[in-house]
């Protein structure tokens, strides 16, 4: 599956690496970064990421 | 089998997904004319950009979702499993509460200011704070701070007065609640704190020591009311939203009922056996998943299983601060930790010997280290 976050509205919150913590994390900077595609084992995480996040700014496809 | 669900918010979109995705018929009344859409952005990012709140709609992820949009619950039978919209009759299975919460106002003579709740509130005061507008808060909650920094940036003239001595002094407490005043100072703000509203005018407000405030807007932000008057006459406790356990199935009643969201008022063993409502974005996802399994299992006639312990998380920004929270800081007292109260932070609130919150101003990333020993007791 691949997943884009939207940087122009990520605020850094962190919230989806719990979700997700081999997908996401935030960076020495506390800036997120994160995996733009990996193996749909991981969907239910990536989901629950994108359900947390307070600025909405996940987006997954196929 | 079929469930409905009033209230068509974050909490109620939550628990319709789940339940649609364990297979239940899921039809959801909501009195506002939208989808659920995102409502933090309305006293930040919108309200200083512009509301359009097709750009705050959540993803869904069912489009077989019966939503009933624009028509509000007038009343509820549990005995009858039946939801009234006036004079229509909406027979169910399973029922689930998510009518969250509304504005308060002060109980004083004058005409109600308005307040900001909906993206249509959201609307109404962005149009009105053009620059050089003088703009009246009454709360120094979080919305209440919110709405002011974004009202500076905006170019308004904004002065927030509220009973409390401090802004966000409940969550936060007076030192670090201290600190974010002198913030919005330094930003132009003005404060008249402690001291209560006894009257409010077209123009503006008098406060209880006479103090008479101008303001060409006024905007109330004093807390909440928990939408419950649909489910009077049903036997349930009402006092402050709507009783669960801690897997959300509502007390007193024998008929398959979940609440979630802001409106549940639940025990969380995170911290204590106490049931509390909690007004934090994050938990209507987590209660809402959480209680579509409680009521999946109630209806395959199984007893609902599980140990519920939801870490609340919150955040607010203000100007260039970012303040994150996990946990419940309002129930323990301050403790700074790292830096300094004036400035970036990090403040852990103790309750006996224990951790039961976490605040961090622009420190999101050393915070994730705090958050696990949160409520682990
Ligand atoms: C301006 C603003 C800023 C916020 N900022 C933050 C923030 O920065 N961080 C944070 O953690 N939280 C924030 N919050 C709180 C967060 O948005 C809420 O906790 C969350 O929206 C609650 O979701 P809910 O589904 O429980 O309730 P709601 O979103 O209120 O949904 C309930 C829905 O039910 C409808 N309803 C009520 N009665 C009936 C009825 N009888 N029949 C049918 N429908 C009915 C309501 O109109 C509403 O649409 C903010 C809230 C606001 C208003
Ligand atoms: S939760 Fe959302 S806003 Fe926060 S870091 Fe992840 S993508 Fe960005």
């Amino acid at each position: 599956m691949k997943i884009t976050v939207d940087m122009d509205k990520c605020q850094h919150y962190g919230q989806c690496t719990f979700e997700a913590p081999t997908v996401f994390a935030l960076n020495d900077d506390g800036k997120l970064e994160y995996q733009g595609e990996v193996d749909d084992s991981l969907a239910d995480q990536v989901e629950a990421a994108a359900d947390v996040c307070p600025m909405q700014a996940i987006e997954i496809a196929p | 089998m079929t469930v409905i669900v009033v209230g068509a918010g974050l909490g109620g979109l939550r628990a319709a997904e789940s339940l649609r995705g364990q297979g239940f018929e899921v039809m959801v009344i909501g009195d506002e004319p939208h989808l659920p859409y995102n409502r933090p952005p309305l006293s930040k990012e919108s309200l200083k950009g512009g509301v359009e709140v097709e750009g705050l709609h959540f993803r869904r992820k069912h489009d077989d979702i019966d939503w009933r949009l624009g028509a509000a619950a007038t009343g509820c039978s549990l005995d009858q499993r039946a939801v009234y919209v006036d004079d229509a009759k909406y027979p169910f299975e399973g029922l689930v509460i998510a009518s969250g919460i509304r504005p308060r106002h002060l109980p004083v003579p004058g005409p109600q200011p308005p307040v900001l709740r909906t993206a249509d509130d959201a609307l109404r005061l962005r149009e009105r704070l053009t620059p050089g507008t003088r703009l009246l808060v009454v709360g120094a909650g979080f919305i209440g701070c919110e709405v002011a920094a974004t009202a500076r940036q905006l170019g308004c003239e904004v002065m927030v007065t509220a009973f409390d001595a401090e802004p966000m002094i409940r969550p936060l407490g007076a030192e670090l609640g201290a600190a974010m005043k002198a913030h919005h100072e330094a930003h132009g703000v003005e404060f008249r704190l402690g001291v209560g509203v006894a009257e409010f005018h077209e123009d503006g407000a008098t406060l209880a020591d006479g103090t008479r405030l101008t303001a060409d807007v006024v905007i109330e932000a004093v807390g909440s009311v928990p939408n419950v008057e649909w489910l009077h006459g049903n036997d349930l406790d009402l006092t402050d939203g709507v009783l669960a356990d801690n897997l959300l199935q509502v007390a007193g009643t024998d008929a398959p009922v979940v609440a979630v969201g802001d409106i549940a008022r639940y025990p969380n063993p995170r911290f204590d056996d106490v049931p509390r409502r909690i007004e934090h974005w994050n938990l209507p996802t987590e209660t809402g998943k959480r209680a579509g399994q409680t009521l999946g299992s109630l209806l395959r006639g199984e007893i609902p299983e599980g140990d519920f312990r939801p870490m609340p998380a919150f955040w607010s920004d203000q100007y260039d601060l970012g303040l994150q929270s996990y946990g419940q800081p309002a129930l323990g007292t301050a403790v700074l930790v790292d830096g300094e109260w004036s400035g970036d932070c990090i403040v852990e609130y103790v309750r006996g010997d224990e951790v039961i919150g976490v605040v961090g101003v622009n420190r999101t990333k050393d915070l994730m280290r705090y958050r696990q020993d949160i409520g682990s007791a």
